[in-house]
């Protein structure tokens, strides 16, 4: 299944892809697109450089078990909920920046919110696939 | 008070960690905690025999109504008294009983957690929370009952108990819902006020099975009696404690109450005659036949326990009084002699009573103690026994209807009672002591001085009644009888019928003692009849039970994801096809479909096309890749009808699907053709129909009047409130973000199992132990 195309291919794929899913995820406030989309099209990119490299060397190129996103994410999107606490809003109480950040548009706490699902996605799809692979191949 | 309560439980969860330090003989220190709690409750007497209640509050639950409550009547002051008092004596005997056991720190855990929970029962003015602390003196009844777990028998009566008193807890919390549901409130003060709006309603009779189920489970009634000769495995002091004094009473005390609220009607007081004069007489005689210290003491239990429940089913004045002091009076003498049963179990290691003389040689202050609860048992004059009998006599003769039997059936009872009492307390120690126990010395005083001191404590009871009549008995009647009853406990009523029953049940007793000795011939000849017994049925049809499911495991959870599958969509096909069959009236309106256009047309022909190859094809890969071509044409559709999201969603997910199958196949065997035509057909059958199902329902969707609030609402609000033009991203991120951010918790534990599952095999070795 190895082939050269692929192999090359993916190099180039995997930066893009990425990149495409950080858009996917950002422009999720007013497009079609979202944490959760976005954490998929990434982990497409890291199935499809394990199935062009072999599943070794994406796990030599993450460095660490992709599970570990999944508790990153969670912090982050618990944080995005409890911190209104903090200035005595309601838990996940939406808040907003005044001004739009450039590139990215308007940065809230539901934004933070959706990395922390992107992460999550992301770590749980990942040591789903990479484990039932791993399994597979023994 | 709320301290008081939760002492219990917080020195149970300390002992976690700070256990080990306490494993000596520091455990004595353990019965401080009863004693503090006991000079607390004595000190609210004088407030409540003035007629006032004590309470205290903490707001807990209130969406639910649900609050920490307590206050303290003079029916909550006098379990609080016997909990607190008998627990220190119990604490006390216990840190010696049990000295030098391994687990020492956790029983008294388990102990504390009990007093806790006891106490919390009988000062809860919440009736959920009466309730929870229910459940936990079973929980913690279950710990102490099993707490020699490698013993089989412990463990198997413990889950017995539990399994009734817990089955019990479930009824009992039905009744109460009830009573919130009549009475709208769920506070047992303000319930006192319902009385008459209660009984009056129709679920009136419900509410009564349902508490008097609880209560009967509880207090060991027939036919639910037998789980507490079972707790006998549990160590004496706990059997002392829990079995006799305090946890059966707990049903007690719930009759008690609840009859202000409940009581007064026939149906309350016919079901509380007929099932507490069963059980006096049953257990009763069956304490006379048992040879085991242990067991007759149970039953005798059980028969007391029938008998304050027949006297609360009276329900007359006499009778309410009659109860009030017979709880107490019980309470005394039991203890005294589960603590003397403990001492001589620990000293010989002998329960057998007709194996058992003469040890008053030895161990005279158990002996007295031991007398002297088994005489005020007997209701000797100058007991407080004597004071308790009369008053039950005095009951029974003033009530009008069945006075005569009602009588009888009390004098019966306490022959059986009295001879029972006496084998167990007195005949140990009399006669010639065997040889065998020649070397028998006595043990240290915090073995024998509780029992000592409680079996004093009946005897002044009994000469000076005056110390506790006002403080302490007439409270307990104006708590159960709603007014203030004056009959000042006597030692002397004259002569009368009263004294008759006395003397005729004392002669009585005494000749039983004298001319029959307790054999083993009766215990056999009983177990010939046991698959009579309730337990005997209640276990048989237990086993039937796990029969059943057993046999409905093995065919409906067979492990075959195909038959799974099948199930359900059975099943959903069933409920749906009565519901669209029943209800609906099923008509096409072709007047809203719009016109076809190519794309639609070619995208599913595709489809058709790849599903005919998935069910036709032999090679799995081939199978796989065409489904995900279904899928993708599915996400087409999606695109045509404007749901991108969820096209996009479902087009990832669908990758990663196929991704997942091809890394599977792997391990998979090669592919063969299992089914026959059979199975092919029957699938198909199955496989069409629902397909058919579904779409007729997707079709009639269209004929229902769409209710758009939903959609409007955030259509209108995404952008105001949320600042976002995506309605689905804003709804699962913002307004509907808890929803969120538990499914992303979901999916964390699915890939846990999928990673713990996978990687964490169990070895060869560790298979063969499951």
């Amino acid at each position: 299944m190895r082939t050269i195309i692929l192999k090359t291919a993916s190099n180039y794929l995997l930066p893009l892809l990425l990149l495409f899913s950080v858009f996917i995820l950002l422009r999720g406030h007013y497009q079609p697109g979202g944490g959760f989309v976005g954490g998929l099209v990434a982990s497409i990119a890291f199935v499809l450089h394990a199935f062009a490299n072999g599943l070794k060397s994406t796990q030599e190129f993450l460095r660490y078990h992709p599970g570990i996103a999944i508790p990153i994410g969670l912090t982050i999107s618990l944080l995005s909920g409890v911190l209104p606490l903090l200035s005595g809003l309601p838990f996940m109480k939406g808040s907003w920046f005044k001004d739009p950040v450039p590139v990215i548009g308007m940065v809230g706490s539901p934004l933070f919110f959706d990395i922390g699902v992107f992460f999550v996605v992301i770590g749980v799809t990942l040591t789903i696939l990479f484990t039932i692979s791993e399994t597979a191949q023994e | 008070m709320i301290v008081a309560v939760l002492s219990g439980f917080i020195v149970a969860i300390l002992l976690i960690f700070f256990g080990k330090y306490f494993r000596g003989k520091a455990s004595v220190a353990f019965s401080a905690l009863p004693l503090a709690l006991f000079v607390y409750f004595l000190s609210m007497v004088p407030v409540v025999s003035s007629g006032n209640t004590l309470s205290s509050g903490l707001r807990w639950i209130p969406s639910l109504n649900v609050h920490l409550n307590f206050f303290a009547d003079g029916l909550s002051l006098l379990f609080a008294l016997l909990i607190t008092g008998i627990g220190f004596l119990v604490f006390l005997y216990a840190s010696n009983y049990l000295k030098g056991h391994i687990y020492i720190d956790r029983f008294f855990g388990y102990l504390s957690m009990f007093m806790g929970s006891m106490l919390g029962l009988v000062l809860s003015d919440n009736v959920l929370t009466l309730f929870i602390f229910w459940e936990l003196t079973s929980i913690s009844s279950f710990f102490l009952i099993g707490f020699d777990n490698d013993n089989e028998e412990s463990r198997k009566n413990s889950l017995l108990a539990l399994a009734i008193t817990g089955g019990g807890g479930f009824f009992l919390l039905a009744g109460f819902i009830l009573l919130g549901y009549v009475g709208g409130t769920l506070s047992i003060q303000e319930m006192l006020q319902l009385s008459e709006v209660i009984k009056g309603h129709q679920l009136y009779p419900w509410i009564l099975a349902f508490v008097v189920a609880g209560a009967f489970t509880k207090s060991a009634q027939f036919p639910f009696h037998f789980w507490l000769p079972g707790a006998m495995k549990a160590p004496t002091p706990v059997s002392a404690y829990l079995h006799s004094a305090t946890m059966v009473k707990a049903g007690i005390y719930l009759l008690a109450r609840f009859t202000p609220v409940l009581g007064s009607h026939y149906y309350w007081n016919t079901t509380l005659l007929i099932i507490g004069a069963i059980t006096m007489l049953y257990a009763a005689f069956h304490a006379i036949i048992r040879t085991d210290l242990k067991s007759i003491l149970a039953y005798s239990t059980v028969s007391a326990l029938g008998m304050l429940t027949f006297l609360i089913g009276l329900g007359t004045k006499e009778a309410l009084i009659a109860a009030s002091v017979f709880i107490l009076v019980h309470a005394l003498y039991k203890a005294a002699l589960f603590l003397t049963a403990g001492v001589i179990d620990h000293e010989t290691g002998i329960r057998d009573v007709t194996k058992l003389a003469g040890l008053r040689k030895v161990l005279l202050p158990v002996a007295i103690g031991g007398t002297l609860a088994a005489l005020s048992n007997a209701g000797i004059p100058f007991t407080f026994g004597f004071l308790g009998k009369d008053l039950i006599y005095e009951a029974t003769l003033a009530f009008e209807d069945f006075g005569i039997w009602f009588t009888a059936a009390a004098v019966i009872t306490n022959i059986f009672l009295l001879y029972a009492g006496f084998i167990a307390g007195i005949k140990p120690f009399t006669g010639k002591l065997p040889v065998a126990y020649k070397d028998v010395h006595l043990p240290s005083a915090a073995l024998w001085l509780p029992a000592l001191l409680l079996g004093v404590a009946g005897l002044f009871f009994g000469v000076f009644p005056a110390v506790i009549d006002k403080s302490i008995i007439q409270p307990v009647v104006l708590a159960i009888h709603g007014s203030a009853v004056d009959i000042p406990l006597k030692i002397w009523h004259g002569f009368n019928k009263v004294l008759l029953l006395s003397i005729i049940t004392i002669t009585a007793g005494f000749f039983l003692f004298y001319f029959i000795n307790p054999s083993n011939r009766y215990v056999k000849f009983i177990g010939k009849i046991d698959f009579l017994s309730p337990q005997q049925i209640l276990s048989n049809g237990a086993y039937k039970i796990q029969h059943f499911s057993t046999w409905y495991t093995k065919t409906l959870q067979n492990g075959y994801l195909r038959l799974y599958v099948m199930v359900i969509v059975f099943f959903l096909m069933a409920l749906l096809a009565y519901k669209l069959f029943t209800g609906v009236y099923i008509y096409i309106d072709s007047s809203q479909f719009h016109e076809l256009t190519l794309y639609e047309v070619m995208v599913t022909g595709i489809m058709f096309i790849a599903i005919l190859i998935t069910v036709l094809t032999s090679s799995r890969l081939t199978a796989v890749a065409s489904m995900g071509v279904v899928g993708y044409c599915l996400c087409l559709l999606f695109v045509f009808y404007s749901a991108p999201d969820l096209a996009m969603t479902q087009f990832t997910i669908d990758t990663l699907t196929v991704v997942l199958f091809v890394l599977v196949l792997f391990k998979l065997p090669p592919f063969i053709s299992f089914a026959n035509t059979a199975v092919k057909i029957r699938d198909a059958v199955i496989a069409l129909s629902f397909g058919s199902l579904i779409s007729i329902i997707a079709l009639e969707v269209l004929n229902e009047t769409v209710e758009k609030e939903t959609s409007i609402f955030y259509g209108e609000n995404s952008y105001a409130l949320a600042k976002g033009k995506n309605i689905v991203n804003v709804i699962l991120v913002d307004f509907r973000g808890m929803d969120t951010l538990v499914e992303i918790i979901v999916l964390t534990i699915a890939a846990i199992g999928v990673f713990s599952l996978l990687k964490f095999k169990i070895s060869a070795n560790e298979n063969d132990h499951v």
